[in-house]
């Protein structure tokens, strides 16, 4: 076994390569926007200039003048057509072609058809807008800002946690640091850039659109387009880069279906990269104010963390990584407050491990600092402060194997060479840094339904309208079938990515594993009650046994005993051809609602921290070695630990590149990424991806994920927990002490950049 | 995307006719009717992006001149062809041999695909970056004589800190360029009115009032070739290239630095900065400061003080001076310690 196919330990299910692997590599699998579709017309966006005002003249003339423009699609047209709303599956309220007022730089103002790309191309860029512009509102600092307490404007963020009395026990500490820290803009860059194509069947509506949530947009575009949700359908088989950004609908959607309703012919629109700064959600900068008293001994006895984020005029998107901050450790008393601060701005919304990346960021950093105060090694830090039960709610955690995470990570990354005297590494002319944080993320769970066929030649096929973003959510639910069913993967089909299969909840929040695989498994095992009932009956091969001694392998009923029928002929016996078995799966909690508001596309989400019984998490340790040249200052990171703990590992190679992912992304989020926001005007500065910096290969050098094994029963009936949003926790706050352990200065504020190192 | 007459001319004289029935005297070439395009890395994507508006585009990339496509390598020392691509310039092997710095500058550019795309004629006329030349909606006395600049009290840490006016401080970013002006490199033209020889160092003009004038090259005038002089010392030479990540980036910051050392004293030093100005930039004042000098840390200090010494920051960019110093510095005792 290499690398990439780490061999399974305890609870971990075979690194079997993704069934689509060799579609994707080989350029066949088609993304919704490589989806063949008949007589194409192109769609091309304009869109504004200004960050706030009114748009009093649009000038068409221009556009109308380009050679193959077929429609443009402005205000007026969409009045017919509801706003859109802002939730789970939209991603703002603005309706855009719905009002002339301008909210946000880059907001829609036209779409342009044309018989061309290019045509349509030129004509957007034709469409000559002219504004009534006041001064917009930037963000943090700028005037004009309203700040508004975050608790209770998202069914996602109902309090802010508190436990004792915080400030006494600060008041009292012996040790204590206030410090505050920032995270800034960022923007989904996927490769696959942000596309609509929808096309009409009588009165059906067809959308193929790259979505982490069919079911929810299908309800959605219905309700906006005033029609049946049985007449939609969204199509989406591939995602090439989701991480959030293609949760929510955007306004986008529903426009394009118009223009295709006018045309009566079929409208794609493909959003340049540029545009989809505006047109599409994005991680907004946050601010942080922490502040930790400790006893002499390190035990940590008052904790508080504040939060600052900033969101649009219209829309209160609420990030608040409180409630994951606030129960990390065995703080004596919590104490936290999340404020939204409202500017002229698109509306935020989800962007991998949406709350924790920056609040962990923030904490973490933070602990850093204090096992410097203390004058303590950073890891026994976090081990004295490893806590029996959650703070807040006093509950027990399901699991927890954090420290089991700290020391593996620690011995395979030689933590026990690091000399703690900051700057005393050196290289040559590099100053060698070490750093270490924690990752944590919420282990939830959703309704979800599947259905699974079973032929009596052994054919599987698996149908479940979840979404292949690019975990490997395929190839995990054909690897849960073809465990319990007995049937090798490669005589099993997995159909996912269509509003018109069963619904799976959105594919976020890491829930995917989990919700999808305990419907699958609930399916197959109604399969094999059938199977086992039949075989079992009077006259049967395997008559007079009991069902519990039966497993399912190679085509064939085996019994505990040995005894052993075919399946075939025990289906042969029921008089069919196949079974197959429809199955809802609601997690423990469940409302008596839960599974209807599945089919409305808008599933519960139950464990982390809202169970009755304990608290779910996975968790995991991060170390970072840093090189920092003595002159010139980059930084560079030659070295990545990262252990984690997930119960069950449905596929160790799917699970250790959605972890390499993620701990990239977070040396990113640590040294490059960044979307510059032009104060004055509140209009996004470097949109393009020569500007907006992500890590190369050549940033990447010695990365190693350790999946330690963890058993949890609890989580869910899959006893999984997901780790798809695991990987990128903590990992810029590693980064940042190494870069401390380096050169002595603490950098509070992302991204870390030369400048910052130079004075 | 605006629809554009696209042609292959086959010959150096007929691409100068056709471009010259298109351009009137005082025509720049970036906003002429009919522009050049070679590798159309630069050109294609300001194109796509409404920067560049050519109604013709002439594609050089048909040319039947052989040597437009050759490096030669010659007792006075290495000719490049204009249409030779960053690529190859960057593997071959004399270049590497006899001129370090020209190989660095180019294998430190771009990404493998846009080098093998790229002509080396087309690389040093590479138009700045600047996001607010880049994108039509910003206010840019560059793309729109006279209209303001976006940036000077804008997101400006890409921006130059050397040799910028009031109406732009865009960065020139390219790398193999830096090589070029401290080599002393001559640029060949043919045009109009004939062929004639350039020195790099006049290739580009400073922004001044006109930043719309980007370089001394008429309309019509083709670049077809490179040359740099024999210099036995270059083989002590090398580019140093500071960037916020490890590969596919512009420089923050940069040094080419040539050195003629006897011991550790400095015979003559060739120093060109990148990154920090807004045309290719020969630092003049910090040779002169090395020259006949012990070269160490304190006299390469020095040197990088008289390179900065006219440096003008703006709100984002003044780190690159204490960088640009820094670099230069690493750069020049590097270069001392090559093994030769
Ligand atoms: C993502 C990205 C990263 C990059 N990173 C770097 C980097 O790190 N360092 C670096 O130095 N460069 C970098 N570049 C720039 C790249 O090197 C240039 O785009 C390339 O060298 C231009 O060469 P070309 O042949 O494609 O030019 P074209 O795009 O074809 O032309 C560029 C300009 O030169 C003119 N022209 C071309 N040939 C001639 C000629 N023979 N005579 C007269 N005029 C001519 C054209 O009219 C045009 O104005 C990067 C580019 C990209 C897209
Ligand atoms: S710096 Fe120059 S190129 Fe950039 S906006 Fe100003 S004038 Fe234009």
């Amino acid at each position: 076994m290499d690398a990439a196919a780490p061999r399974p330990k305890e609870n971990q299910g075979e690194p079997l390569p993704r069934v689509d692997a060799r579609l994707k590599v080989t350029g066949q699998a088609h993304y919704p926007a490589d989806l063949p579709t008949a007589n194409l017309a192109y769609g091309a966006l304009a869109t504004s200039r200004i960050a706030k005002g009114r748009v009093t003249k649009l000038r068409l003339d221009d556009a109308r003048a380009v050679p193959g423009l077929l429609d443009i699609v402005t205000y007026g047209d969409m009045d017919k057509v509801d706003k859109p709303k802002f939730g789970n599956s939209g991603a703002t309220s603005i309706g855009p072609l719905h009002d002339r007022t301008i909210f946000h730089d880059g907001q829609i103002i036209a779409l342009a058809v044309a018989e061309t790309f290019e045509a349509a191309e030129e004509a957007a860029q034709l469409i000559r807008a002219e504004y009534e512009e006041e001064k917009p509102t930037a963000s943090f600092d700028s005037p004009g800002t309203k700040t508004v307490a975050a608790a209770g404007k998202s069914p996602m963020f109902k309090e802010d946690v508190k436990a004792g009395d915080f400030d006494a026990a600060f008041a009292a500490a012996a040790v204590k640091i206030d410090q505050r820290y920032s995270t800034p803009t960022q923007h989904h860059n996927p490769i696959e850039l942000f596309s609509t194509t929808a096309y009409w069947q009588g009165d059906q509506l067809v959308v193929h659109e790259p979505s982490q949530n069919v079911t929810g947009w299908k309800v959605e575009l219905a309700r906006q387009l005033k029609m049946d949700p049985a007449n939609v359908r969204i199509v989406s088989p591939f995602i090439g880069g989701a991480f959030g950004s293609k949760g929510p609908m955007t306004p986008r959607t529903a426009i394009v279906a118009v223009a295709a309703k006018r045309l009566g012919r079929p409208v794609r629109c493909v959003t340049s990269r540029m545009q989809a700064f505006g047109t599409q959600t994005y991680r907004a900068e946050t601010r942080h104010r922490i502040r930790i008293g400790a006893g002499k001994d390190g035990r940590i006895t008052a904790f508080a963390h504040e939060g600052w984020e900033v969101t649009s005029r219209p829309d209160l998107y609420v990030v608040g990584g409180t409630s994951a901050t606030g129960r990390m450790y065995g703080y004596g008393s919590v104490l936290t407050h999340v404020s939204l601060v409202q500017a002229d701005r698109n509306t935020p919304g989800y962007m991998r491990s949406p709350p924790e990346t920056p609040y962990v960021y923030a904490l973490e950093n933070a602990m850093d600092e204090m096992a410097v105060a203390l004058g303590m090694d950073p890891v026994e830090f976090r081990r004295i402060n490893e806590p029996k039960t959650e703070p807040i709610g006093k509950k027990p955690f399901s699991s927890r194997s954090l420290i089991q995470c700290y020391d593996q990570a620690a011995a395979a990354f030689g933590w026990a060479k690091r000399d703690p005297k900051v700057g005393a590494m050196r290289d040559g002319d590099w100053l060698v840094g070490m750093g270490c944080a924690t990752a944590i993320y919420p282990s939830a769970v959703a309704p979800c339904a599947a259905r699974v066929r079973l032929t009596s030649d052994g054919e599987v096929r698996v149908q479940c309208g979840s979404h292949e973003i690019g975990t490997g959510i395929r190839t995990v639910a054909g690897q849960m079938a073809s465990e319990r069913l007995g049937v090798a993967i490669d005589k099993i089909s997995v159909e996912m990515g269509d509003s018109g299969l069963p619904p799976a909840p959105v594919s976020g929040g890491s829930i995917s594993t989990a919700s999808v695989c305990s419907a699958v498994l609930k399916a197959c095992d109604a399969i094999r009650s059938k199977l086992f009932a039949a075989a079992t009956a009077e006259g049967s091969p395997l008559a007079g046994s009991h069902n519990e001694e039966f497993d399912l392998a190679d085509g064939k009923i085996v019994a505990k005993s040995g005894a052993s029928a075919k399946v075939e002929d025990v289906m042969k016996i029921m008089q069919v051809g196949a079974i197959e078995e429809y199955a809802e799966f609601a997690p423990k909690g469940a409302t008596p609602e839960a599974l209807k508001k599945l089919y409305a596309g808008t599933p519960e989400f139950h464990g982390g921290e809202q169970d009755e019984d304990s608290v779910k998490y996975a968790f995991g340790a991060e170390f970072v070695e840093v090189r920092i040249n003595r002159y010139t200052r980059e930084i560079r990171v030659p070295r990545i630990v990262g252990a984690f703990a997930a119960g069950r590992i449905m596929n160790t190679r799917t699970a250790r590149s959605q972890l390499m992912g993620g701990m990239i992304w977070g040396i990113g989020q640590a040294l490059h990424e960044a979307t510059e926001v032009d104060r004055r005007y509140a209009r996004y500065v470097n949109r393009d991806l020569q500007d907006y910096l992500v890590p190369v290969n050549a940033d990447i050098k010695d990365l190693q994920v350790i999946l330690v094994p963890e058993v949890d029963h609890a989580v869910n009936p899959a006893g999984v927990k997901g780790l798809g949003e695991l990987g990128n926790v903590g990992t810029a706050a590693a980064v940042a002490s190494a870069v401390y352990h380096a050169t002595g200065k603490r950098i509070r504020d992302l991204p870390i950049r030369i400048e910052q190192l130079l004075a | 995307m605006r629809p554009f007459v696209y042609e292959q001319p086959t010959d150096i004289s007929t691409a100068v006719a056709i471009a010259s029935r298109f351009a009137t005297d005082d025509d720049q070439p970036t906003r002429a009717n009919a522009q050049f395009i070679a590798g159309g890395t630069n050109l294609a994507d300001y194109m796509k992006l409404g920067v560049a508006e050519p109604n013709h585009l002439l594609d050089l990339n048909q040319l039947k001149e052989a040597a437009l496509r050759q490096i030669q390598v010659t007792d006075g020392g290495i000719r490049f062809g204009a249409l030779v691509r960053m690529g190859e310039a960057a593997d071959h092997a004399e270049v590497n041999r006899r001129y370090p710095v020209i190989a660095d500058s180019l294998r430190l550019a771009a990404s493998g695909q846009i080098r093998n795309m790229a002509s080396l004629a087309g690389n040093v006329l590479q138009r700045t970056r600047c996001e607010y030349f880049r994108e039509t909606s910003w206010q840019c006395n560059k793309r729109v004589p006279g209209s303001g600049c976006a940036a000077m009290d804008g997101f400006n840490r890409q921006h130059a800190v050397l040799g910028v006016s009031d109406a732009c401080i865009a960065t020139y970013h390219g790398d193999f360029a830096q090589a070029l002006i401290a080599l002393d490199a001559v640029v060949h033209a043919e045009g109009g009115h004939g062929a004639r020889k350039i020195p790099f160092a006049k290739l580009h003009r400073q922004p001044r009032d006109t930043p719309h004038v980007e370089t001394d090259l008429a309309a019509e005038e083709i670049i077809t070739a490179i040359e740099v002089p024999a210099i036995p010392w270059a083989r002590r030479s090398l580019y140093l290239k500071i960037r916020d990540r490890e590969s596919y980036a512009f420089a923050l910051a940069s040094a080419a630095v040539a050195l003629d050392l006897d011991g550790e004293t400095v015979r003559e030093a060739r120093i060109a900065l990148g990154g920090v100005a807004t045309v290719p930039w020969r630092a003049g004042a910090a040779e002169e400061a090395l020259q006949g000098k012990k070269l160490d840390e304190a006299s390469a200090g020095a040197a990088a003080d008289a390179a900065f010494a006219g440096a003008h920051p703006r709100q984002h960019n003044a780190f690159k001076i204490e960088l640009g110093k820094r670099t230069l510095v690493r750069a020049l005792l590097e270069t001392r310690d090559m093994k030769v």
